[in-house]
């Protein structure tokens, strides 16, 4: 228990200190505007990566809809702040609640599929909320909901963004998190040892569309608009490529991966029709090669605790 | 709307959703024969039906082939693509976790999207005229010829995969390989060789179908083959996957419904209709609608 604390600290200090020390530089502009977009579109992306990787990655069941909930919280934050004039706070919470519900709506009925037809049933799914997105006007339609507040900035991201790690960790190294990583290891085995795994899975779907429902909040408040075409598989299928670039089932892998992804795609910038291709050939090499990720389903943490000590293989 | 002029919207929508829900089942065969041996998704599958449209693309354009050897251009060479990309990035997965190989075969699909890309623009392009076009007019109902070369074509497709897969030694061979691959390999057939064999047929139809929707509908993008390849999987998971006339009588509900939802709804509703069928099938018979259930065994 002490050395949980004490390593929570640790943690926490960790992230105070880098964000005061991004922040200072991006106070004194020695990190300029297009860094500066690629460092909260990075806090943006682990926030989505980890809270995939939160239901691919330690819960073993395999949604590939991440953006339809990401285009929930989109939507619901922009409703709150342009239509109801809310502060951007309640915003946040309203996207996250509402992506959140709907993940468990959803969650219940489609998570009784498993494996490939999961996969394509959240693929289906997160097409119909952009489709019925699309068909709105009062949110826009196809056009897209424009005019939204430029609210996102540094310390929102990177605040949300910690905090996103910081509870699916503790959620992770929980009870509750060794019961949903017992259902990936083996869902009927798990089944015998007394846990519900309906109700693990369930949870696991609600918390993760949730995350998911706050990266699209501080999307569309970035971004001044948010439009059905931001949300298209395409969207699931870069967050997927975080999250297995880092490790299913490796949260640092997920922060890793998702950093990773964004400067390269920021360093692609003048070319960015190779930016696909790099990704899909990161894909498939990965997976023949190291189809356990950079991380496999370990954290860099458990380095970094011992960064004195002799490296262990 | 008066019942007469419902009665011809109906059956209008039945005309052009036979011939869209065509397409969708000569794309879900392939699907459909991979899934039934190797249980992998092949998302790749939609983007070798555009790399079909393309390759009948360059055979009429360039080759200034007339429509049937261009057709048969544009299979061969889908043909070679499957077996590739099998040989390439499947093969060394065969050992592995399924979903690895899923997500190989999202990245795979991205890599041909946009390597085409690369090389022939995003910009769509104007398929050649290579069929002429009949308008044909019954009681205000409209039939073009393109619509009964896609019902003809795909028809004559698909009894030629009925022949091959029952009636052939191959054939044989990938039943036999579908139902248990381990005991196949055991009587001695190669079972690596089938795969490929079942990676070429189904990826000469999607071909096919590429061809078929070029001359349809004019006009031919590298993306084209994303919703198609989505769809034409909810079509085979529809009939029951794994069960070649289920994909049949699945690509063509869907397309039917499609039309209907399009016809009658919105036509931005089309993609949600589909989409729906999907879930639902899936929530209330996983196996299909041609599928017998089976249990998970432990």
């Amino acid at each position: 228990m002490n050395k949980v604390r004490k390593y929570d600290f640790l943690l926490l200090a960790f992230g105070a200190s880098v964000f005061l020390l991004l922040h200072a530089l991006m106070e004194t502009e020695i990190i300029g505007a297009f860094w500066q977009l690629n460092i909260i579109l990075a806090c943006i992306n682990i926030i989505l990566a980890a809270s995939l990787n939160l239901i691919n990655g330690f819960t073993g069941q395999f949604s590939i809809g991440h953006a339809g909930f990401m285009a929930i919280g989109a939507y619901v934050s922009a409703i709150m702040t342009v239509k109801q004039g809310l502060p951007f706070a309640i915003a946040i919470i309203a996207a996250f609640a509402a992506a959140a519900a709907l993940g468990f709506l959803i969650g219940v009925p489609t998570l009784r599929l498993s494996g490939d037809y999961l996969a394509i049933a959240t693929l289906g799914l997160s097409e119909i909320i952009r489709v019925c997105i699309l068909n709105t006007p009062y949110i826009g339609g196809a056009s897209g909901f424009m005019g939204i507040p430029h609210l996102t900035n540094f310390p929102w991201a990177f605040g949300l963004m910690f905090l996103t790690v910081y509870l699916i960790k503790n959620i992770v190294n929980s009870a509750h998190g060794r019961a949903l990583i017992a259902v990936r290891e083996n869902e009927i085995a798990a089944e015998t040892m007394g846990i519900d795994a309906a109700k693990y899975k369930t949870l696991a779907f609600t918390i993760g569309a949730g995350f998911a429902g706050l990266g699209g909040a501080l999307f569309s408040h970035y971004f001044y608009l948010a439009h059905p075409s931001s949300f298209t598989f395409m969207r699931s299928f870069d967050i997927l490529t975080m999250v297995v670039l880092g490790g299913l089932g490796s949260l640092s892998g997920s922060i890793i991966g998702a950093i990773i992804l964004v400067f390269v795609s920021a360093a692609l910038s003048d070319f960015p029709e190779w930016r696909m291709i790099i990704y899909a050939v990161t894909l498939i090499a990965l997976m023949i090669f190291r189809p356990q990720g950079l991380l496999g389903n370990k954290e860099l943490s458990e380095k970094m605790l011992g960064l004195l000590r002799k490296k262990e293989a | 709307m008066d019942s007469s002029s419902f009665l011809s919207q109906f059956i209008q929508q039945m005309i052009n959703g036979i011939s869209l829900g065509s397409i969708y089942a000569l794309i879900a065969l392939g699907y459909t024969m991979v899934y039934g041996i190797l249980k992998l998704i092949n998302f790749a599958h939609g983007d070798i039906y555009m790399l079909g449209a393309y390759a009948g693309f360059f055979a009429a354009s360039v080759l200034r082939l007339s429509f049937f050897p261009s057709l048969l251009f544009a299979m061969l060479a889908a043909a070679l693509a499957g077996m590739a990309i099998e040989r390439l990035a499947y093969r060394p997965l065969r050992r592995a976790p399924r979903i690895t190989a899923l997500i190989t075969a999202i990245g795979v699909s991205f890599f041909l999207d946009y390597t085409l890309i690369l090389f022939v623009s995003p910009q769509p392009r104007t398929f050649p005229a290579i069929f002429e076009s009949e308008i044909y007019r019954f009681y205000g109902i409209i039939i073009n010829s393109q619509q009964i070369l896609i019902f003809a074509v795909s028809l004559l497709l698909m009894a030629f995969l009925t022949y091959v897969v029952q009636c052939t030694r191959i054939g044989k061979a990938m039943r036999a390989v579908s139902y248990d691959t381990d005991t196949a390999r055991l009587m001695g057939i190669n079972v690596d060789k089938v795969i490929s064999w079942t990676f070429a047929l189904g990826s000469a139809l999607a071909a096919a179908a590429g061809v078929l929707v070029g001359i349809y509908y004019n006009s031919i993008d590298p993306l084209m083959g994303m919703m198609p390849g989505i769809k034409a999987f909810v079509a085979a998971v529809l009939g029951g996957i794994g069960i070649i006339p289920g994909a049949m009588a699945g690509g063509l509900i869907l397309g039917i419904v499609e039309a209907m939802a399009s016809g009658f709804l919105s036509s931005t509703f089309r993609d949600a209709v589909a989409f729906s069928i999907l879930i639902l099938i899936l929530l209330f018979k996983p196996s299909g609608l041609l599928g017998k259930n089976t249990r998970e065994k432990v």
